[in-house]
């Protein structure tokens, strides 16, 4: 997430575009944001497969083949609430953003 | 600054003709256009003066309106000057790229030749046209005559080009009414006075930081930091921008001011302050306001009026965006009747553009005049004398309580 964002006396004229796009986080859009609770995720890893931005990153044990527990790239990640539907054990629930 | 008046020479030209004098006098980077009646015989005479070597601009002939404006826009984008010309219809065309052109912050300037927008098809003038795109972060003036026009688009490059302005700037005159009559206009003897003297040499963009280094903004291939124009921009940001041009907007009233009184120095004419042509408004109790070449016709009734004792004024508006509110309130402040007159359409509007801003505007005051609409002179239906006079005769008998106000009227139509 970014910082607090610029007002209109600082930033460019014209629509002139001030950052990079890596700089850019499309998290900022987010109005819900998914939180994962880790003692009800069994791990399934459907939340990482069907995430439209590949913002559920997935921790995998040293071996690779184990998956250690998920959790969200809130840069990136635009509350579409796509993982909290698509959990089979409601492990994912959508909060408020407060700005 | 002393008044050191230029030499100038006198031509007989009609309105286009001044639009393309004026232009040959600036002599923009680049003109983009397309013929539309009547405001063909601008780049007319302007392809002429490019192809006599009168002048080093880039005239692009496109297929439409809306190519004329996106080729300025890409122009004025690129770091040059940009402009066109257009009117009716074609300005329709051109509105989705109006809207590009003043959020860019692209100091294009455009000559527009008033005239009804079809259908049914007319080509004469009112001022339908530029009325349907009064929202489009514009810069507007209207002119009266073809002196006013030529001194005007002049103008109009230094005011797009403020830095604290940036913002397109269209120059409105009466189609047919001013475009294709013909007077006698001073121009300045030397072109250089105005490319010079004037506009200081060819455009120079501002300069902005960007990634902490400082860029033209501009496309110029030789800035440090590459510079986008245009990009998406959503709702973390769009607010942000559209704050910034509608600070710019305002800040234009001062500039069309400014701009208007160091031209007087060098060409000795005055349009009032600038943005509103009072006309015996001193003393008056009965006010009409309006915009074009009307009040040309209006001073000569006033003046009629006036002999018999009647106490009446005009007030011309030249500046309509951004609007001059606060001068329309002080000059209007002691009168008691004010009667408004568009040239435009008011379809399923409460009164005609003009009327509304002004009337809206006289509500500041505590003891407010009576303000009255009349819509005249639609597809370039005569506007003689005889016409506002009986209107203007009108305005008496609601000030003197034996005719009750109205909110408006169509005149010089038939039943």
């Amino acid at each position: 997430m970014s910082d607090k964002k610029p007002g209109w006396k600082e930033i460019p004229i014209a629509g002139v575009p001030f950052l990079s796009s890596l700089e850019y986080k499309t998290g900022d859009w987010r109005v819900f944001k998914p939180v994962i609770d880790d003692n009800k995720c069994i791990r399934c890893l459907l939340c990482n497969i069907y995430c439209p931005d590949m913002a559920i990153k997935v921790g995998w044990d040293e071996t690779g083949n184990k998956a250690l527990g998920v959790f969200v790239d809130y840069d990136y990640c635009k509350g579409c609430g796509i993982c909290a539907d698509i959990c089979p054990v409601k492990a994912i629930e959508m909060v408020k953003e407060e700005r | 600054m002393r008044e050191e008046i230029v030499e100038q020479e006198e031509r007989l030209l009609n309105g286009d003709e001044a639009v393309a004098w004026a232009a040959y006098h600036v002599e923009p980077d680049v003109v983009a256009a397309y013929p539309i009646t009547p405001q063909t015989i601008i780049v007319e005479r302007f392809s002429e003066f490019v192809a006599d070597g009168l002048v080093r601009t880039e005239f692009v002939s496109v297929e439409s309106e809306h190519s004329a404006m996106s080729a300025c826009v890409g122009a004025a984008a690129a770091g040059g000057r940009a402009f066109t010309a257009t009117a009716a219809n074609g300005l329709q065309l051109m509105n989705e790229i109006l809207y590009i052109a003043s959020s860019l912050r692209l100091p294009i300037v455009m000559a527009i030749a008033n005239r009804a927008v079809s259908g049914p098809i007319n080509i004469h003038c009112d001022h339908t046209d530029a009325m349907n795109v009064r929202d489009a972060g514009w810069v507007m003036l209207f002119c009266e005559d073809a002196q006013e026009v030529y001194d005007t688009i002049i103008q109009a490059f230094k005011i797009a080009e403020n830095p604290k302005v940036l913002l397109p700037v269209m120059v409105n005159f009466d189609g047919f009414l001013i475009s294709h009559t013909a007077q006698k206009v001073k121009v300045f003897k030397d072109p250089s006075v105005v490319r010079e003297k004037f506009l200081g040499g060819p455009r120079k963009p501002v300069k902005i930081k960007l990634m902490g280094k400082e860029v033209e903004l501009s496309l110029n291939p030789k800035n440090p930091v590459p510079v986008t124009f245009g990009p998406l921009d959503l709702y973390d940001y769009y607010y942000e921008h559209k704050m910034q041009q509608l600070v710019a907007i305002q800040n234009a009233y001062d500039v069309v001011k400014e701009v208007h009184e160091e031209y007087a120095k060098l060409s000795g004419r005055r349009y009032g302050n600038g943005v509103i042509v009072p006309y015996k408004l001193d003393d008056a109790e009965i006010a009409v306001v309006a915009m074009g070449s009307a009040p040309g016709t209006m001073r000569y009734v006033i003046d009629e009026m006036r002999e018999e004792g009647i106490k009446i004024g005009l007030l011309r508006v030249r500046l309509f965006r951004p609007f001059p509110y606060k001068d329309i309130i002080e000059a209007l402040r002691n009168v008691k009747v004010v009667g408004v007159f568009d040239r435009a359409q008011n379809q399923g509007m409460m009164g005609g553009p003009l009327f509304l801003e002004t009337r809206a505007a006289l509500y500041e005051l505590e003891s407010r005049p009576e303000v009255v609409n009349y819509i005249f002179g639609l597809g370039g239906r005569d506007a003689p004398p005889e016409m506002f006079r009986e209107a203007f005769d009108e305005l008496v008998g609601i000030y003197r309580g034996t005719i009750s106000p109205f909110i408006r009227k169509y005149i010089g139509v038939r039943e």
